[in-house]
């Protein structure tokens, strides 16, 4: 269960769609079943009324819609954002793809999204409602009735190893600011770091062989937000809408990682939208915790105007040798 | 000497300012290293995408090396700064994806350490015969 | 599809000696896109040129490769010949079979092997070339020259003579730097303001020179023919062009307690001053800091005794803007501050001085007149000690000093030696040095007339500790050829101090896009052939701040930098280089990540109107490269996450092809 509920929303979207200050709000949508929530655009209270939702499956961020969005006309859009929502948004901004004076942007607290994937490896098939209720989640199945389970245990792994409950930027924030936290996100990029290099290559061969190159990774990622994507660009060299051989995937992956690199805020949504259940959050924050390691902290999206670390350098840098040897520790 | 010695394929993207001309100089003074090791000319080491690694390494090359001015040095006055902290993040992660860490490497020469360069790229192949051939960024899925 | 034709160089036997030429010539026929092939045994001939020429006629080649010796070698011939046979320059690539293969292979069949791998190579990517055109842009007839001492004057009058507007922009009140501060040169011992002062006047009245004095580069923007410059006039609260330089203010002033920067605080000068007799201009000039009405708003009586009404209290600061067609940097140097160097009690007592300080010493303008006494007595000094590099060639103590040596020391040393016996016979001089090193014209002659003639004591070894005991000083030091340990009394102490480039080149560098080395003096583009041109395409270097040096090597060089402003500036059109890069504005997301990376500032940023679904309009940010600015060294490509920006003549693709053909 979020803290705040529809309603306050529905209000407040109401309220500045009623006083002119915005004309459309993105929102979440309910969808066929009560998991597969989808964002969308709203442009009465009447229609939030009838299909707004905030609750558990919320984890769409809506960010990386304002480009195209705020392009349309000349009106204010408005735009729910949980925290680590706006460290996507400010980095937006950083990269001038929006202008933020034609966004209103509401803050809502998150107490953390769930991950339908997990819930249907605990029940199996045959799911007919997920509700939640207090810190449980209760699954009505076809087959074995009435389950519960501790939200903690069905947390989105981006969520229990939240890196912040803050706002970075907001014009409006609904409920109380939460702080940065002392986040573990890193545990698993450490754990495969001790691995061999023979047991990382079958752990990646194991998911990357997963991959069908749908591209929703790259396409709900809010780094990833390029008029037109090399692997769409024939002038590119490395055009590829379907893995050709099987090399593909992981050039894919690769590059698609190190194209975001430095400014990817760890949002975690392509994990999330992943059909195939990828870690492919563990290619970014592996990116993410070396360059914290060489170069010194940096969260990307933690502030606007900030210079990304591949657009930066120091004479004194590790060399490139120092950076792999640095992997064996 | 076996028959059907292992002769890997390197390319090495030398910068036009420092580290092609140190391999001229490598000729010049008939300093010697292998065939195997085919040079592409760029304007600088921070030409070097990515993308031209992982291709080379996608159309079965073995080894890729990058050279460029020594740091402080560049042509461009900043072309190498960035080229090393491209290339040290790219190659921890091919690292972290299991691939042999021997298999890439950027060094720096000048135009005037045409016995660097010879030497390095002898050091190169060396490390890059002894990885043997290439299979794990040529080919990532499961062969079963 | 294009059309395009191999040429084989035996280059004698160079090539041919381990590469079979013909096979090479046979393998790269098959080749897609080849129409002829041919080999000859001296492509850089005329008769070889001749060949390619006809060739292209011939064939109607769109493209051709050349496989032969390094394209640092041949790439210019070639694409002249190229451009005599009607094809666009930039369609020729070079396979490098020489430097690159026949010399460092021993074996035939490996060489031949690998010259047709770089020959298919260079195929795979003249397939991709497009003919590109070198840009044209205009060029400002007129030079900055940044540094009014020696350097920059000698710079200015060459260029002004030549004809072309030059203005010199210097921070202090006057022209003239260092020299001004000298007492006599070495090796002819002729007095150093009766040679500067005198240029210091033609430059003043030159007609085609412009002085900005008391003034400072803030900004430069452009590019090589195309400098826009903002220059700072600090407010000097002297109209001018009204000052008569007349000195009345200057001696009526009541603040009287100024450290006087010119003779380095040795004697006081006050709140409103003229540097020095000769200055130019000769115009006085308020030091905010001291100046009582500038400070409290009472007092006024430099205003009350001007004549020509030329004080004036509220003056500001001015900021002019103008365009140049090339920049001379003339920063000059200072010497290292004495700090660090504790050892040798330099903040502890008045008798230990700096060798420039020991300048104005013996000048007959100076502090004493000219009369060598000591700081701390005023008595005249019976013994002095020379300590040479003091923070020079200081490799162990880096954090100290400077690793390079500071090449001026050792000879105005012997210059100091020379003319203390010279003028006080019965002072007793001692110089201790590391080496003694004189490579110049009659410098040698000058260093023994020192040592034999005039009775220097030279002693080799480090002065490892000076103190003071009453009012001498103690001098402990060892003699490295008689091998002990020396320990001597002395009245006065030296220090030959380091030079370092001086403060204001670090920033200049940036504005520039200057490279610099690791101790702030500017990179030449090239240390030998190309010794007073930076990197940076329109930016000249002169004098000290490329690197220590005395005033006959200041001067050359100051020439010869002036002679590339005056070859630079006498051209109407500058051709650009075509390999740049370029922003493909349908793919360009306006990130800014490009121009974070540009180190020459190349990109800017339009909002541009596109047509978007449904007759609407969309405005997107796309990245604009200013193809005269950009050097094309393609950081920009890497750095663009959507591929829209790529460069011309080694295209992504481009390169691909190349790696594509290597792996084959």
């Amino acid at each position: 269960m979020q803290k705040i509920n529809r309603e306050v929303l529905i209000n407040k979207a109401n309220e500045l769609l009623s006083n002119g200050t915005i004309n459309r709000v993105f929102g979440w949508e309910k969808g066929d079943f009560s998991y597969d929530v989808t964002p969308t655009i709203y442009f009465t209270a009447d229609q939030m009324n009838k299909k707004f939702i905030f609750d558990d499956f919320c984890g769409a961020n809506f960010s990386k819609y304002l480009v195209a969005e705020t392009k349309k006309d000349q009106n204010k859009v408005g735009v729910f954002l949980k925290p680590c929502d706006t460290y996507s948004f400010n980095q937006l901004l950083t990269e001038h793809r929006f202008d933020k004076e034609k966004v209103y942007a509401i803050g809502v607290p998150c107490d953390g999204m769930v991950d339908e994937k997990k819930i249907k490896a605990f029940f199996g098939e045959g799911i007919s409602s997920i509700t939640s209720e207090g810190d449980e989640i209760i699954v009505d199945t076809l087959y074995d009735g009435v389950k519960k389970v501790k939200k903690a245990d069905v947390l989105q792994e981006r969520c229990q190893n939240c890196k912040s409950k803050k706002h970075v930027y907001y014009d409006e924030l609904i409920g109380e600011d939460g702080e940065v936290l002392d986040s573990n996100r890193f545990d698993e990029v450490e754990k495969l770091e001790k691995m061999t290099a023979d047991e990382r290559f079958a752990f990646w061969q194991n998911e990357l062989s997963k991959c069908i190159r749908c591209n929703a990774c790259r396409d709900v990622c809010p780094a990833c937000t390029c008029e037109k994507c090399v692997f769409n660009n024939p002038n590119s060299g490395v055009e590829n809408k379907s893995p050709a051989n099987e090399f593909e995937e992981k050039m894919f992956h690769i590059i698609r990682a190190f194209h975001v690199a430095g400014r990817c805020t760890d949002c975690g949504e392509c994990s999330r939208v992943c059909p195939q259940g990828i870690p492919l959050h563990l290619l970014n924050r592996k990116f993410i915790k070396d360059i914290n390691s060489f170069y010194g902290n940096y969260q990307a999206g933690e502030q606007e105007g900030s210079r990304a670390p591949l657009t930066n350098y120091t004479k004194e840098d590790l060399e490139p040798s120092e950076a792999v040897n640095k992997g064996d520790n | 000497m076996q028959v059907n010695e292992f002769k890997p394929k390197i390319v090495a993207f030398c910068c036009n300012w420092c580290s092609y001309a140190g391999a001229d100089l490598a000729g010049s003074n008939r300093l010697a290293y292998p065939a195997e090791v085919k040079v592409i000319r760029v304007p600088c080491s921070c030409r070097v995408n990515p993308m031209f690694i992982l291709r080379a390494f996608q159309r079965g090359a073995d080894g890729v090396i990058i050279c460029g001015c020594h740091p402080g040095d560049c042509h461009y006055t900043s072309g190498n700064y960035y080229t090393r902290r491209r290339m040290a993040l790219l190659f921890s992660m091919l690292d972290y994806l299991g691939i042999e860490k021997g298999r890439t490497r950027v060094e720096w020469v000048s135009a005037a350490e045409g016995a660097k360069f010879a030497q390095t790229m002898n050091d190169f192949v060396q490390t890059v015969t002894a990885l043997g051939e290439n299979k794990r960024l040529e080919d990532l899925r499961c062969k079963k | 599809m294009q059309r395009i034709g191999v040429f084989v160089c035996w280059c004698g036997s160079n090539i041919a000696g381990t590469v079979d030429v013909k096979a090479v010539a046979e393998a790269l026929k098959n080749e897609p896109g080849v129409v002829h092939s041919a080999n000859y045994q001296y492509m850089c001939s005329q008769a070889g040129q001749e060949l390619i020429k006809d060739a292209i006629k011939e064939h109607k080649l769109t493209g051709i490769v050349v496989c032969s010796c390094s394209p640092r070698m041949h790439e210019g011939t070639f694409r002249k010949t190229a451009e005599a046979a009607g094809l666009n320059p930039y369609m020729v690539e070079i396979a490098n079979i020489r430097e690159q293969c026949s010399w460092i292979h021993k074996d035939i069949a490996e060489g031949t092997e690998k010259a047709i791998v770089l020959g298919r190579t260079a195929i795979a990517k003249v397939n991709l070339n497009a003919p590109l055109m070198a840009g044209e842009s205009p060029v400002t007839k007129r030079a900055l020259v940044i540094g009014g001492g020696i350097a920059g004057i000698q710079t200015a009058l060459d260029i002004a003579d030549a004809g072309f507007e030059v203005d010199i922009v210097e921070t202090k009140p006057t022209i003239g730097g260092k020299m001004a501060q000298l007492d006599k040169t070495f090796p002819t011992l002729d007095c150093a303001a009766c040679i500067l002062t005198p240029k210091m006047v033609d430059v003043a009245q030159h007609e085609k020179i412009k002085i900005y004095s008391y003034s400072e580069v803030v900004d430069v923007r452009g590019f090589v023919g195309n400098f826009e410059v903002t220059i700072k006039k600090r407010a000097r609260f002297v109209k001018e062009d009204i000052c008569t330089g007349c000195g009345l203010c200057t001696e009526k002033c009541p603040q009287k307690k100024v450290p006087n920067e010119f003779n380095l605080g040795m004697d006081n000068r006050r709140a409103i001053y003229i540097p020095f007799a000769q200055a130019v201009p000769k115009v006085a000039t308020i030091d905010p800091n001291y100046c009582t009405m500038l400070k409290t708003g009472k007092c006024g009586v430099c205003a009350k005794v001007c004549t020509a009404n030329a004080i004036d209290y509220t003056q500001k600061d001015e900021f002019i803007d103008q365009k140049y067609g090339a920049i001379v940097a003339a920063t000059g140097f200072n010497p290292i501050s004495m700090e660090k160097f504790d050892e040798f009690a330099y903040s502890q007592s008045k008798d230990v001085i700096t060798s420039l300080e020991f300048e104005r010493l013996m000048n007959a303008a100076g502090p004493t007149a000219g009369k060598l006494v000591r700081p701390s007595d005023g008595k005249h000094p019976q013994k002095i000690v020379f300590v040479q590099c003091v923070g020079s060639r200081c490799a162990a103590c880096a954090e100290k000093g400077k690793e390079y040596c500071s090449k001026i020391c050792c000879m105005y040393t012997a210059k100091h030696a020379m003319l203390t016996r010279d003028k006080y016979p019965d002072t007793d001089v001692t110089v201790f040095y590391i080496d003694v090193r004189t490579p110049g014209k009659n410098f040698d002659e000058f260093y023994r007339r020192a040592a034999e003639e005039y009775g220097v004591h030279y002693i080799k070894g480090m002065v490892g500790k000076i103190s003071p005991e009453g009012d001498k000083l103690m001098v402990r030091a060892s003699d490295l050829l008689a091998n002990k340990q020396i320990n001597m009394e002395a009245d006065l102490v030296v220090l030959a101090a380091a030079i370092e480039p001086d403060k204001s080149a670090r920033p200049l560098a940036t504005m520039l896009t200057a490279s610099m080395d690791t101790n702030d003096f500017f990179t030449e583009a090239h240390p030998k052939l190309r010794p007073v041109e930076s990197p940076t395409a329109g930016v000249f270097l002169s004098g000290c701040c490329q690197g220590p040096k005395d005033i006959p090597e200041t001067v050359s060089q100051a020439g010869a930098a002036a002679a590339k402003v005056i070859g630079l500036l006498a051209k109407d059109k500058l051709k650009g280089n075509p390999c740049v890069a370029h922003s493909d504005e349908m793919m360009c997301n306006g990130c800014s990540s490009c121009e974070k990376v540009c180190p020459y500032g190349a990109i800017t940023y339009e909002d541009k109107e596109f047509r978007g679904p449904n007759r609407t309009t969309l405005i997107r940010r796309i990245a604009k490269v200013n193809e005269a600015i950009c050097q094309g060294c393609g950081c920009c490509t890497v750095a663009c996450p959507s591929g829209a920006m790529d460069l011309k003549g080694f295209a992504s693709k481009q390169i691909m092809a190349e790696v594509d053909a290597i792996c084959k």
